[in-house]
């Protein structure tokens, strides 16, 4: 059977549902009350119009490249990892630990101790449910969400009881030392004659996340442990015949995923707030199911959907700001983005396919 | 000249770009048994299927005893007379035979009547067409070939004329399968037309009055089966001369590599596949392993492929392999020699989205050579991949493509390339030329023969008898997961055989000389009736027909 091109596999695919998600969207904002094309001007422009909204996008998106990344790792493996929320709470706690009670000199020792960190704890709360998974066969999509509750809970508790600097009022740690503060793209780019927004929350992090796309590209398709996950992924009994042990695989790909979500906590705990607070990790966990369905769990493609996720949660915030459209609206397009990348994927891509192939035939 | 039962004209039909059928005639004349025959993919289940109306055809016309016959669904089907036998069967387990043949063709809401007027149907088809099943057995409980019986029976009770049997012999053993053809013969005696779509042309020369040959989604001939041959059928569909016997010289066996001693295989719900079997497997030798599918070969292969755990003693090359733990694994068998050609190439011997040059090394991807510093080495393993695709006649010989995309026969050519070009002691084998066409197979024979003359050890797991008996040394034969008798294949018969596939001796295997039969084989006189041996196979094994 032919397929149609792989760019447009690729690309036109999630463009097409993109735009009948955008299109279904103007209709509620129709719905509210308010003009859909101003929403968009007012979207685009409060995100990418200024270094100011380029870096809240980019802030975002770093969240959303470390948590995609985790899921689409998992994905390859075919375990669907939905406790990034929790391994990324739990990596904020690493983040927290290594910053407060290390000390640390520079900011560039601190970014790779607490990246350990983060990694070490998140991989550590995906371990769970990796071993339960391997061993005892307990499903790591219910174990997992389950974690993402205990992981809240700990966290709670961890604030509230033990981090939390004597007489403070919030459950939140102190400020980390002023030597772990990590630079922002303002700081970076300075150094080259760039002007960069102050304001912006964007970070080194960024830099990391991209790292973390080529690195996890590499893993997956150019080591032998990315082949073997790949094929457990795609045929569990052709592994078993190859004598790929699936425990091992089950258990690294985990550690893996969970070591990538942890990792998320480097920039809203370490790069933005420069303490552990309660919501630190605010849902990009399970942003990160978004991202990595619609990046086909493929690094640029997890590059280029949180890119997008970080343009619509910027943009979302300007609306809710300029307008009487309500920051849940997002949550609404988010739902649609998903749906249409997701769930009704054969939707678009089957009247494509045959769109494809009946042209070619006319050509041939 | 009489009205024909079935007349197609002009059926055409593609999928995408694949043409599955270009424009077929056929006609089938009233009370014959007609034969088609082709390789996989040459489109006869697709004609079939829009017989049967499952697909519609993008052109041509049905005729049906004369009459223009539109047949939009299955339904519709069966109110113009046509039955079909699916080489699957489609019977609830848990329901008696008579529930089965009701359901669905229920006279009214209530069931009582329906069964009642079923009892009696069943039992004048039983009388008619020897079509002996009883009623209120249920069918998880009976044989396979009984499970054939009931879903004849099924399409007899729907009235059906015309009877389309696909693949129907693939479960049955030579004695269930004479049976079948003698039941079918009764078919059409009394006047309903059968159509019966093989690959086995024995089967084709054996039963049939006309033969269609079908190659690549076109009919290219039909013959009275009394004028011809199986070589020229075998040249009609393959488009070329074939080789249908397989050239080999006597085998010149030398020291034992596998030493089997007592191997036992318990499943997960307990259940001993593999009973105390012993086997000693000699260097330059084949030895086939002859069975109902679902008598303990597939675990065997399992076991020595490392894909699961066993109790006993397995030496290879004197050297015992661990049975069971961290060791038993495939990595540890490959490391060891063994070479492995598994049943089911599309779920275990290959990645289907996997390219071919990933698929080259599977199981061997651990292999330094192929690791350069952390990476693998791609580029190295593609060359490689690409040569030793032109070496096997994988076509087309492009290593970019993904196994999916292969014919079931290249993608064996895949895996064979692969496993005997490890250059292993002892090379295990399941199924080789399942659903691989006549090309292929010529070919993929020939690679075993030279591995076996190169002094190497090959242990062939087949369902094909015909297989087992042209490719092989030595045959032993299993039955409940034990060896009911090994011996050289050149003295072995079909009916002996046959009779040791259900753990019974009749005078034909006594009869085959230097065979040694185990005790657990029933000694008996005269040839066991296929009754006899259903009903052994259906009480050891009611569920062979799932394992295959």
């Amino acid at each position: 059977m032919e397929r149609m091109p792989s760019w447009a596999d690729a690309l036109l695919v999630p463009l097409i549902s993109l735009l009948l998600a955008a299109f279904i969207s103007a209709l509620v904002i129709v719905a509210i009350g308010e003009d859909p094309l101003a929403a968009v001007v007012l979207m685009v422009k409060g995100s990418l119009g200024s270094t100011y909204g380029w870096g809240y996008t980019l802030y975002y998106a770093t969240n959303f490249m470390f948590t995609g990344l985790a899921v689409a790792v998992a994905f390859h493996a075919r375990m669907f990892n939905i406790g990034g929320e929790g391994q990324a709470i739990v990596g904020g706690l690493g983040v927290a630990l290594v910053c407060l009670y290390l000390p640390l000199p520079h900011w560039t020792v601190a970014l790779l101790v607490a990246t350990l960190g983060a990694a070490a704890f998140g991989a550590a709360w995906a371990l769970i449910p990796a071993w339960l998974q391997a061993k005892r066969g307990s499903h790591i999509v219910i174990t997992t969400i389950m974690f993402n509750f205990i992981a809240a809970s700990l966290l709670n508790y961890m604030l509230v009881n033990v981090l939390r600097p004597p007489r403070a009022q919030d459950p939140a740690t102190a400020r980390f030392p002023e030597a772990t503060n990590l630079p922002t793209l303002h700081e970076l780019l300075a150094p080259l004659g760039i002007e960069f927004s102050k304001a912006a929350p964007a970070n080194v992090t960024l830099i990391l996340a991209l790292l973390a796309c080529l690195l996890v590209w590499l893993l997956i398709w150019r080591t032998r442990l990315g082949y073997e996950i790949r094929a457990f992924g795609h045929s569990s009994t052709a592994a078993r015949y190859a004598g790929i042990n699936p425990v091992r695989i089950t258990v690294l790909t985990m550690l893996v995923s969970g070591g990538l979500a942890g990792m998320m906590a480097l920039n809203t705990t370490m790069g933005e707030a420069e303490r552990l607070m309660l919501n630190s990790v605010e849902g990009a966990g399970f942003i990160g199911i978004a991202v990595a369905l619609m990046g086909r769990s493929h690094p640029l493609g997890v590059l280029m959907a949180a890119i997008l996720f970080g343009f619509l949660y910027q943009g979302g915030a300007e609306l809710a700001l300029w307008t009487s459209i309500p920051r849940e609206l997002i949550v609404v397009i988010q739902a649609l983005v998903i749906l249409f990348t997701g769930a009704l994927d054969n939707m678009v891509r089957m009247p494509l396919e045959r769109l494809f192939l009946a042209t070619r035939r006319k050509k041939g | 000249m009489t009205v024909p039962a079935i007349e197609l004209i002009g059926i055409s039909k593609s999928f995408g770009p694949v043409q599955a059928n270009k424009d077929i005639a056929i006609r089938v004349e009233r009370g014959t048994i007609h034969g088609i025959i082709g390789e996989n993919g040459a489109g006869k289940s697709t004609l079939m299927s829009i017989l049967y109306g499952f697909y519609k055809a993008d052109a041509g016309e049905v005729f049906i005893s004369g009459q223009k016959t539109e047949i939009p669904d299955s339904q519709a089907a069966i109110a113009a007379g046509i039955g079909m036998v699916f080489q699957h069967f489609k019977l609830v387990e848990n329901f008696t035979v008579l529930e089965n043949v009701v359901l669905g063709a229920e006279d009214g809401r209530l069931l009582r009547p329906s069964l009642a007027k079923a009892r009696r149907e069943l039992k004048a088809l039983a009388d008619d067409y020897g079509l002996n099943v009883d009623p209120d057995a249920v069918i998880e409980t009976i044989g396979v070939g009984q499970q054939q019986r009931v879903e004849i029976l099924k399409a007899l009770y729907r009235q059906a004329d015309i009877l389309i049997l696909d693949e129907p012999t693939g479960v049955l053993t030579p004695a269930e399968a004479d049976q079948l053809f003698r039941i079918l013969g009764r078919l059409r005696d009394e006047g309903k037309t059968i159509i019966l779509i093989t690959h086995k042309l024995r089967e084709i020369m054996e039963i049939t009055d006309s033969v269609s040959v079908m190659r690549r989604g076109q009919m290219i001939a039909t013959v009275k089966t009394a004028d011809t041959t199986p070589t020229e059928l075998a040249e009609l569909m393959v488009g070329r001369k074939v080789l249908l016997r397989v050239d080999k010289t006597p085998a010149r066996p030398g020291d034992p590599v596998l030493e089997i001693e007592g191997l036992s295989v318990t499943d997960s719900a307990g259940v001993a596949r593999l009973n105390d079997v012993s086997l000693t497997l000699r260097k330059g030798e084949i030895l086939g392993l002859a069975g109902v599918a679902g008598n303990g070969q597939s675990e065997l292969l399992e076991v020595l492929g490392g894909m699961r755990e066993g109790r006993g003693t397995v030496r290879l090359n004197g050297k015992p392999l661990a049975l069971s733990g961290p060791d038993a694994d495939g990595q540890a068998r490959r490391a060891a020699g063994i070479g492995h050609v598994p049943e089911d190439r599309q779920r275990e011997g290959l990645v289907m989205p996997y390219s071919a040059w990933e698929n080259s090394i599977f199981g061997y991807h651990r292999d330094s050579r192929w690791q350069n510093g952390p990476l693998m080495d791609n580029a190295s393993i593609t060359a490689n991949a690409r040569e030793q695709m032109e070496r096997f006649d994988v076509r087309p010989p492009d290593p970019t493509l993904a196994a999916r995309n292969f014919s079931g026969g290249n993608q064996q050519k895949i895996v064979v390339a692969r496993e005997i070009d490890q250059g292993p002691d002892l090379l295990l084998i399941g199924q080789p030329t399942r659903g691989v066409d006549i090309g292929a197979i010529e070919f993929i024979h020939q690679q075993i023969i030279a591995l076996r003359d190169q002094g190497k050890a090959i242990l062939l797991v087949s369902v094909e008898l015909d297989e087992i008996l042209s490719l092989s040394d030595r045959v032993a034969v299993m039955f409940d997961g034990k060896i009911m008798g090994e011996g050289p294949a050149d003295s072995a018969t079909q009916s002996g055989l046959g009779g040791l596939m259900a753990g019974l001796a009749g005078d034909d295997t006594q009869a085959m000389a230097n065979w040694t039969l185990s005790a657990d084989a029933t000694r008996q006189v005269g040839t066991p009736s296929v009754e006899k041996i259903e009903a052994q196979l259906a009480e050891k094994h009611a569920d062979a027909s799932k394992e295959v």
